[in-house]
């Protein structure tokens, strides 16, 4: 930048709201990143991202080399999976996961063999020369998904159709207890500036704004001096008081444009994308080095730790024996993530997954259990710190007397679940599980909805069956009812030409229906037939292919009713053709 | 490893709601202090029969209502019910009052409806004005003129009714005083009472005073924002100053807020949050509703002191009012307000 060029404008706009939670960031930040040994085996569940499952690629018995992909992602929003080191896939099955729900979900288990041997590489340190389209699919095959927490597919984020003419990197880590992107960018500066240079490139973007909370001067000062060397479409760091959640993306988008992202859309709608500065660095790592995601910066903190620190940890790394390195085997709490959103680790077993930020292991004494909750005084304090300008009070009453309608009228789903409210509450009230209560209510009373829609339509089509049957019976019947008077009135009068006529009638209309027949059976019907047998023998296949890999022992009954099917299929399919070749002739 | 799964957030300020209520009741002491110094120590045996009826009728309810005893007294909330009916009612109130007002005040102001948190109507004021309609004579002239002398015996003696009141000692409140005078004095001659000192209410100023000192203790503490105590205070003003500029014909605007519970009811009552609108826009219509139903009754009702009417009226309004009152919420182009 020359002397004459404007200063960059690095106004910013107040957080609306928000609290200020005691920081208890300098116990971990005060160490490099480290790195443990490689753990006894891996856990790799396949979903550890937003979107559709990866499908595993390798099979019980495989080896598999540093870096390789063992599972393909699959839909639009997805992610792939690679190997963390070389080793044997040693089991595909159920494993307990980091999730809210508390359900196992499919894993591949990985023993490293120690030699943690990579894959061919082929590194592209004149990234610059690549097209974007050679750019995007290494992306899109490097199982990168934004690491600050939410997990979405990184390459499906670039890959937007939209017009994008803002990049914003969030460096703001508001959360209390984490310091890992404070580490990464005190330590790979020029790594995330790299990776911001090639998604800046892959968007098209005008300017990049990158947001950092002031209480990492380190991390700043850091950010600045590789600003530097950075090529790229310009980009300004933004500095701002520490104030929790000014890292939500909104909030962060607000802090740094002073525009909102309109309720229930996205912040490519407003032509910006918004990427982590750990994301950023994974990025480069994936397109310069050819290093797909598999491994990630962690906090370890917490009371109960001897030393918080950063790791790099590598993905699917169990809590259980990584805790154990660290001399922990008791805890009575795990948090993946920080004190504000994490979420609570039900089983220990589970590994370390792309979205893990944070393990925090408090104490009593750092952070007590809550009391048991009060009424609601109505103080209007959570409504003093709400980010989104919601009532929470007002939201937590119509939660607790399920009122649905009241819930959406008060923007329930523009609540973005950060905790500030419960935070302040005097009352100890667990405002957060009410509102993802009401959430999941209204989600589930939208499903019925639909549901009980379809089956109205069903309901209404059948009753207009019916109707229209009886009909044409009542049309038969009354058909019938006055050829058999005819009859009779024709056998009183003696008239036999009268039967004749009657029965030359009753004759002539068997004929056409015979016609009719022989006209040729229902093409539209058989080929309708063949197909859903198809699908029929398809769905028995899969289900097949399930029970195979869940419960060997029952798969021959799978097995036999899939040969039934087939051999449905086989008659639908003869009777098909046995119809055309008579259609034909 | 049996871990505890907690939802989030895991990390609270936990403040709890009996700090805010001992915040409020630390807030209320300076203009304790000033009734007693400048009207009579009586208020303070009046205090004690408050609070202890408080806390005996709220242990009876909760029990009654199979609701854990000890748990809730902790909130302290009855405590500050009884002190704001308390302070509200003039010093030489039989006893036996202040007992059923407090009673009134828990059992039909606030258990009868579910307790603390669901009371539409503030507790302290549905008691006051229940006492001002059913005694309004011991209710209305039961106040003593600044510095009368009475000790606190013989206060005493007139509260539990031992002694009849003696005459001369009973006096009219400055704001009745004025209103019944204005038609037939100048304000000249009004000010030459004993009620006042200058143009100034005697006594009065320093209680009202001293409630803006624990007021603004309280805003700056952020016990609560200032919308709902200015709200009240401008909607007063406002009518005072467009119908009251004449003193010779009506009640002055330095009265209006001074010489009665104005300031009390702007920084105590209509801050309570339970019974109050819900946004800062929507406290800020509650409290100017307030200020000019009080001025409305002050001037063309028959009650000298109208802040609880006013404040039980506008409590009929709050749900209305947050209707309409919803700040915009993030994301949103527009307010939404109404119903549907």
């Amino acid at each position: 930048m020359n002397a004459f060029s404007p200063a960059p404008n690095t106004q910013v706009w107040p957080l609306i709201g928000g609290v200020e939670p005691k920081e208890n960031k300098q116990q971990s930040n005060g160490l490099s990143i480290g790195y443990l040994p490689l753990p006894p085996f891996l856990v790799l569940p396949v979903n550890q991202h937003i979107g559709v499952a990866a499908e595993p690629l390798v099979a019980v018995g495989d080896q598999v080399l540093k870096g390789q992909l063992i599972a393909s992602s699959s839909g639009k929003i997805s992610a792939c999976l690679h190997a963390p080191t070389s080793g044997k896939v040693v089991a595909i099955e159920p494993r307990p996961v980091p999730h809210a729900s508390g359900l196992d979900s499919l894993a591949i288990i990985i023993e490293p063999d120690q030699q943690d041997q990579w894959r061919e590489q082929e590194p592209w340190p004149n990234w610059q020369q690549r097209s974007s389209e050679e750019l995007l699919a290494r992306l899109s095959e490097s199982g990168i998904v934004g690491l600050g927490g939410a997990g979405f597919p990184t390459a499906s984020k670039l890959s937007i159709d939209q017009q994008i003419h803002t990049l914003v990197v969030n460096g703001t880590e508001c959360e209390p207890y984490i310091t890992a992107d404070d580490l990464i960018m005190r330590e790979r500066a020029a790594q995330i500036l790299a990776g911001v240079a090639i998604m800046a490139k892959l968007l098209q973007v005008k300017q990049v704004l990158i947001g950092i909370e002031d209480n990492k001067p380190e991390a700043i000062a850091a950010m600045r001096a590789a600003l530097e060397h950075y090529q790229g479409p310009e980009a300004v760091i933004k500095t701002f008081p520490t104030k929790y959640p000014s890292g939500g993306e909104k909030q962060l988008i607000w802090i740094l444009t002073g525009q909102e992202v309109p309720s229930g859309r996205l912040p490519a709608d407003l032509g910006m994308v918004c990427v982590n500065v750990g994301t950023a660095a994974a990025v480069q790592q994936c397109i310069v080095d050819d290093h797909p995601l598999i491994s990630r910066i962690t906090t370890l903190t917490g009371q109960v730790l001897a030393q918080p620190r950063n790791y790099e940890l590598l993905i699917g790394t169990p809590i259980v024996w990584l805790l154990a390195q660290l001399g922990v085997t008791q805890a009575e709490r795990i948090i993946m993530g920080g004190p504000m959103m994490g979420e609570p680790l039900a089983n220990p077993q589970s590994p370390v997954v792309k979205t893990c930020n944070c393990l925090l292991l408090p104490t009593q004494q750092e952070l007590p259990l809550p009391p048991s909750a009060s009424p609601c005084i109505r103080c209007g304090f959570c409504d003093d710190v709400c980010p989104a300008s919601l009532l929470p009070q007002q939201l937590y009453y119509h939660a607790r007397s399920r009122n649905l309608e009241g819930l959406a009228q008060q923007h329930l789903f523009d609540c973005i679940e950060c905790g500030a409210c419960a935070y302040v509450c005097p009352s100890s009230i667990p405002l957060v599980q009410y509102y993802r209560y009401g959430k999941g209510e209204i989600r589930q009373e939208q499903q019925q909805q639909a549901k009980s829609e379809r089956a109205k339509v069903r309901f209404e089509n059948r009753q207009a069956r019916l109707a229209q049957e009886s009909a044409e019976k009542e049309a038969k019947r009354k058909a019938r009812a006055e050829a058999a008077a005819k009859a009779q009135a024709a056998k009183a009068a003696g008239d036999n030409s009268a039967i004749d006529q009657v029965i030359k009638a009753a004759q002539a209309k068997s004929a056409a229906a015979a016609a009719t027949k022989a006209e040729g059976p229902d093409l539209e019907a058989l080929k309708s037939a063949v197909e859903q047998a198809k699908n029929k023998l398809m769905m028995a296949e899969e289900r097949l292919a399930k029970a195979e890999q869940e419960m060997p022992e029952n798969a021959a009954a799978f097995r036999t009713a899939r040969d039934k099917f087939a051999e449905k299929l086989a008659k639908a399919e003869a009777n098909w053709q046995k119809a055309q070749q008579e259609t034909k002739t | 490893m049996n871990l505890i799964t907690l939802s989030s957030p895991h990390h609270t300020q936990s403040t709890g709601v009996n700090k805010v209520m001992l915040q409020v009741l630390m807030a209320l002491v300076p203009g304790i202090v000033a009734l007693c110094l400048f009207f009579s120590p009586i208020y303070l045996f009046n205090l004690l029969i408050g609070c202890s009826t408080a806390l005996a009728v709220e242990a009876l309810i909760l029990r009654l209502r199979r609701c854990p005893v000890a748990f809730h007294l902790r909130d302290l909330s009855a405590l500050v019910t009884a002190v704001l009916l308390v302070i509200s009612m003039p010093p030489l109130i039989p006893w036996w009052i202040t007992v059923l007002a407090v009673s009134c005040a828990l059992l039909l102001g606030k258990h009868l409806y579910g307790g603390l948190g669901f009371n539409p109507f503030n507790p302290a004021m549905v008691a006051f004005a229940l006492m001002i309609v059913s005694f309004p004579v011991p209710m209305t002239t039961l106040w003593l003129a600044p510095n009368s002398g009475l000790d606190f015996a013989s206060a005493l003696q007139i509260v539990l009714g031992q002694t009849l009141l003696p005459d001369g000692i009973s006096s009219a409140t400055p704001l009745d005083y004025y209103k019944t005078q204005v038609g037939r004095l100048t304000a000249t001659e009004i000010y030459q009472s004993e009620l006042f000192f200058g143009i100034w209410p005697a006594g009065w100023i320093w209680v009202s005073l001293a409630y803006l000192v624990g007021g603004l203790f309280l805003l700056y503490k952020k016990v609560f924002s200032w919308h709902a105590p200015l709200g009240l205070l401008v909607g007063l003003a406002v009518l005072a100053l467009i119908f009251g500029l004449d003193p010779d014909s009506n009640t002055p605007l330095h009265l209006h807020l001074l010489a009665g519970s104005a300031i009390v009811g702007a920084f105590f009552i209509v801050t309570d949050p339970v019974s109050g609108a819900t946004s800062r826009l929507g406290k800020f219509i509650f409290g100017f509703g307030v200020g000019c139903l009080a001025y409305v009754i002050r001037t063309w009702g028959s009650y000298p002191d109208a802040i609880a009417f006013a404040v039980l009226l506008m409590n009929f309004a709050a749900p209305f009012i947050d209707h309409y009152s919803k700040p915009r919420t993030y994301g949103h182009s527009t307010r939404h307000q109404g119903y549907k």
